[in-house]
């Protein structure tokens, strides 16, 4: 495949990636080197090894680690039963049709349901519990946020385990192995690629998550991507707020490097 | 085939209930002559009166599908054509930059992209309206594309390719015949995830837009000050049948069609 | 691939049909000049017969665009590329863009109806003699609560949300100047409040209350408080009438030791192009029947008094949304901050909130 009409192919692609990519980061980073009154300092950067910054990093991790966590959880045995459906595809696209549906909407819903008087705690109630304020937790926070992350999770995992030979599956079952042993040693291995792909649209996104950390958590959870829209809209600190977003630029980057394939060989051993 | 076991069964129902729940409850409260989603009143179809009344709300919500549909489309088409060029580079450090670029926007909020994006456009000049934020949509949905499409053409075999040529196939025959068929899955997912993100997304399009044109989630958010009228859940019930209507009918007329002709996608 | 060009296919001929539609439906819709008019506003806050209206009397056509905050509003006219005709800011952020040079002076005599304002809310420190603004509609910060779930407490002093009983029952707006404002207050100092001791004074406060708050968010508060699911909640007096008027067991006061005193106002951004429909637009909402009509639509208190003779006696004798001259003294306007000391409130309520765990 190496050759020029593979070349010409990433032609749109990298005009993409220089108009809105490079463009971007450029203004970001030029920004970032900018004190409030628009003189240029590098305060902004010592600004963010300041307690306050490391705490909302770590708790950013922490949050975005385990809405992924939890996302895999579910999106795993989802999308593996979903391959044995007699209409996978379809059924597949009705994971994805909620997505369509304005987030702020289902926000307001989810204000509903979770509520003390909501459907929920109305059925907690018929098992004899007493109803309880489920919104502004850390688990309300998590729940919706595995929620909005779950078809982006599913759909990659899905297609990896689609084109999954049964073959293989049985010839490790004919063995001899456990059905533990074979999903560990067969099925989870050669879907690798689909969980890695699910892991990084999850967990890049949900480290700047903003929005829900209101709507949802009420601010009881501050991520990065809240203090970059504070200081973008709020305080009009366009120069924090960029220094902000470099260092989750540059957070992504390390995900990328551990995560990254290291193998350029080709002609894996299928 | 094996049938699915009852306890599998159970999971995917628990599954797609959970998933369906916040919009069969708006979608409940659509039908509320209180005005709010809060306590239901008495049924009425007021408000989706209201909704064929509204031309103006009705020309947003075209917008906002058509904006969703081409983006999905053009942005598939880059990031398919950029992860096939991506996994053609045999420098692992080159393909890595690569990448780390490609998820630039992924990692930007919403804003930052929004702001940026909207210097760039007033900066080469583009008018603000359907055009920027068709460019804007297509922009942050790339990356998903490329991320969607990666993991089927890393795991294709090699051999497949090799095959091919040595049976006298042409480049342009191995792009169209065996790269382009086994990664259409990937393709698919990348296009229905860039509709996802078109559709969810308000602070880029607030940013880039201008000149009457608006969408739906703008629309949305800035009712959040004075109270979401609930035309707006009526609209979205719609839409939700519309699309339910539209994929499930889609989705039996091709696979008939297919069996008729005895395809194997 | 055959499916692949199908689907493309199928999208090209969807967005086509998609495309006509859109057409036939936004005809008349022209571009922006003499007979359009580009209005931008916060979503749902004006009734939209009046648009009708007011191309029925003048001929001009409305293009109606919302933002959700002032922030973000002011980027959008500062890079341009829309002609807006008419924004409706709120008062610290007029004070902002006639710094930035983003305003049009207002031509009084293009707008005779704006004798119907009440001369109370003229001529204030953020804009001298309105020469570039007119009041829409204006309003308090307070505490609304509900009697039943909070004792005797009436909130007529802000010390009462400190009170031992609300434990985890606090519900805080999602904004700088309103929780540090109300910080300041509660200590008798002003909350334009420059003085860093004053300032470090409120914050530790503040933290102090930090048991008592459940949770710091957005508009969302509106459903809580009418479910019945949040007992109190700091807010401006707007939303407060929305949820009075969901749920009549809710009750609002404005603590005595002062709070804040908003405007949101029409003004003409730099960005327009048709300066006299701009005129004649403002003119027409200063009138008493527009106003009333938008007033009962909207739910917020008008500046209008001629439209307030037109309103529901009980609406507009409300003192807690109609507060008397007696009552407003101790009402406060923000003031522009300037950059530095913006930065440092919001610095201070990222203290406050990381205090809550």
């Amino acid at each position: 495949m190496q050759t020029k009409t593979s070349k010409s192919a990433l032609f749109p692609y990298v005009l993409w990636i220089a108009l809105f990519v490079i463009a971007p980061i450029a203004l970001v980073v030029y920004y970032s080197l900018l004190d409030i009154h628009g003189n240029f300092t590098l305060d902004n950067y010592k600004a963010f090894f300041t307690s306050v910054y490391l705490k909302m990093t770590l708790s950013s991790f922490w949050y975005a680690f385990l809405i992924t966590f939890f996302t895999l959880l579910v999106s795993y045995p989802t999308a593996y039963f979903l391959t044995k459906t007699k209409h996978k595809q379809l059924w597949l696209l009705l994971i994805i049709i909620p997505s369509w549906i304005n987030l702020l909407l289902k926000t307001y819903a989810f204000i509903g349901i979770f509520g003390l008087y909501g459907p929920l705690n109305a059925f907690i109630e018929v098992f004899g519990f007493d109803p309880k304020q489920m919104l502004f937790t850390d688990i309300s926070f998590v729940f919706v946020s595995v929620y909005i992350f779950i078809p982006f999770m599913i759909l990659p995992i899905f297609n990896s385990l689609d084109r999954l030979n049964p073959a293989l599956v049985y010839a490790a079952r004919d063995l001899g192995a456990s059905a533990f042993t074979t999903f560990r040693r067969v099925i989870l291995p050669l879907t690798m690629d689909g969980v890695k792909s699910g892991i990084q649209v999850v967990f890049i996104p949900a480290l700047s998550l903003f929005m829900i950390t209101r709507l949802i958590a009420g601010n009881r959870v501050i991520t990065l991507g809240t203090a970059i829209e504070q200081q973008f809209l709020v305080t009009q600190n366009w120069g924090m707020g960029s220094t902000i977003a470099v260092f989750l630029i540059l957070f992504m980057v390390i995900i990328m490097l551990i995560t990254g394939q290291k193998k350029d060989k080709g002609g894996r051993v299928r | 085939m094996k049938k699915l076991s009852a306890s599998a069964r159970v999971y995917l129902a628990i599954v797609f209930i959970v998933l369906y729940a916040p919009i069969f409850y708006l979608i409940f409260y659509s039908f509320n002559s209180g005005g709010t989603m809060n306590s239901f009143e008495s049924f009425t179809l007021e408000h989706y009166k209201a909704v064929f009344e509204d031309s103006r709300l009705l020309v947003i919500l075209i917008n906002t599908v058509i904006v969703a549909l081409l983006s999905a489309l053009i942005s598939t088409i880059i990031g398919t054509l950029g992860a096939i060029g991506i996994v053609t580079v045999k420098d692992s450090k080159m393909r890595n930059t690569l990448l780390s670029l490609n998820n630039v926007l992924i990692v930007s909020p919403d804003v930052i992209i929004g702001a940026s994006f909207l210097i760039l456009f007033t900066m080469i000049g583009i008018k603000l309206g359907f055009a920027s934020v068709l460019l804007a949509h297509v922009a942050f949905s790339v990356p998903i594309v490329v991320l969607m499409v990666l993991p089927k053409l890393l795991e294709m075999n090699k051999s497949l390719i090799d095959a091919a040529l040595d049976l006298g196939a042409t480049k342009k025959d191995v792009m169209m015949r065996v790269i382009l068929p086994y990664i259409q899955p990937g393709i698919f997912a990348g296009f229905f995830l860039a509709l996802t993100y078109s559709l969810d997304d308000f602070a880029v399009t607030f940013f880039v837009t201008g000149n009457g044109f608006s969408t739906l989630s703008v629309e949305i958010y800035s009712m959040a000050r004075a109270g979401i009228s609930l035309t707006v859940n009526a609209i979205s019930g719609l839409v939700f049948f519309v699309t339910v209507i539209v994929v499930v009918g889609y989705y039996f007329i091709t696979s008939r069609a297919s069996k008729r002709t005895g395809g194997t996608q | 691939m055959k499916q692949l060009i199908q689907a493309t296919i199928a999208i090209l001929v969807v967005s086509a049909l998609l495309f006509y539609a859109a057409d036939a439906l936004s005809a008349g819709g022209g571009k922006s000049g003499k007979d359009t008019l580009t209005i931008f506003n916060w979503g749902e806050y004006i009734d939209p017969d009046l648009l009708k209206q007011f191309k029925k009397e003048t001929g001009i056509h409305v293009i109606y665009e919302t933002f959700d905050s002032n922030e973000a509003m002011m980027t959008k006219i500062q890079q341009g590329g829309t002609a807006y005709d008419i924004a409706v800011p709120s008062e610290y952020m007029i004070e902002k863009m006639k710094e930035e040079n983003l305003l049009v002076p207002l031509d009084k005599t293009k707008i005779p109806n704006f004798k119907n304002i009440d001369p109370y809310f003229l001529d204030l420190p953020f804009d001298d003699d309105n020469k570039y603004s007119v009041p829409y509609f204006w309003g308090t910060v307070g505490v609304v609560y509900n009697p039943k779930l909070v004792g005797n407490l009436d909130f007529s002093s802000w010390e009462d949300l400190w009170d031992p009983s609300l434990k985890r029952k606090v519900f805080l707006v999602d904004g700088a100047r309103e929780v540090i404002g109300m910080g300041l207050n509660s200590l008798g100092y002003s909350l334009n409040s420059l003085n860093n001791e004053e300032l470090r004074e409120a914050t530790d406060k503040l933290i102090t209350m930090a048991p008592n708050v459940k949770a710091i968010i957005g508009d969302e508060i509106t459903p809580l408080m009418v479910n019945n699911e949040a007992s109190v909640a700091l807010t401006w007096s707007g939303q407060a009438a929305d949820m009075l008027s969901e749920n009549e067991d809710l009750d609002f006061a404005v603590p005595t030791e002062g709070s804040n005193l908003w405007f949101d106002n029409m003004v003409i951004p730099k960005t327009s192009k048709n300066i006299d429909g701009a005129h004649a637009f403002i003119n027409f909402m200063l009138k008493a029947k527009s106003g009333a009509k938008n007033a009962d639509y909207v739910g917020y208190s008008t500046p209008n008094i001629a439209a307030m003779k037109l309103m529901d006696k009980e609406v507009v004798s409300d003192k807690r949304f109609y507060p008397s001259e007696e009552q407003r003294k101790t009402l406060e306007v923000y003031k522009n901050l300037g950059p530095d000391y913006l930065g440092k409130y919001n610095e201070l309520f990222l203290e406050f909130k990381m205090s809550i765990r």
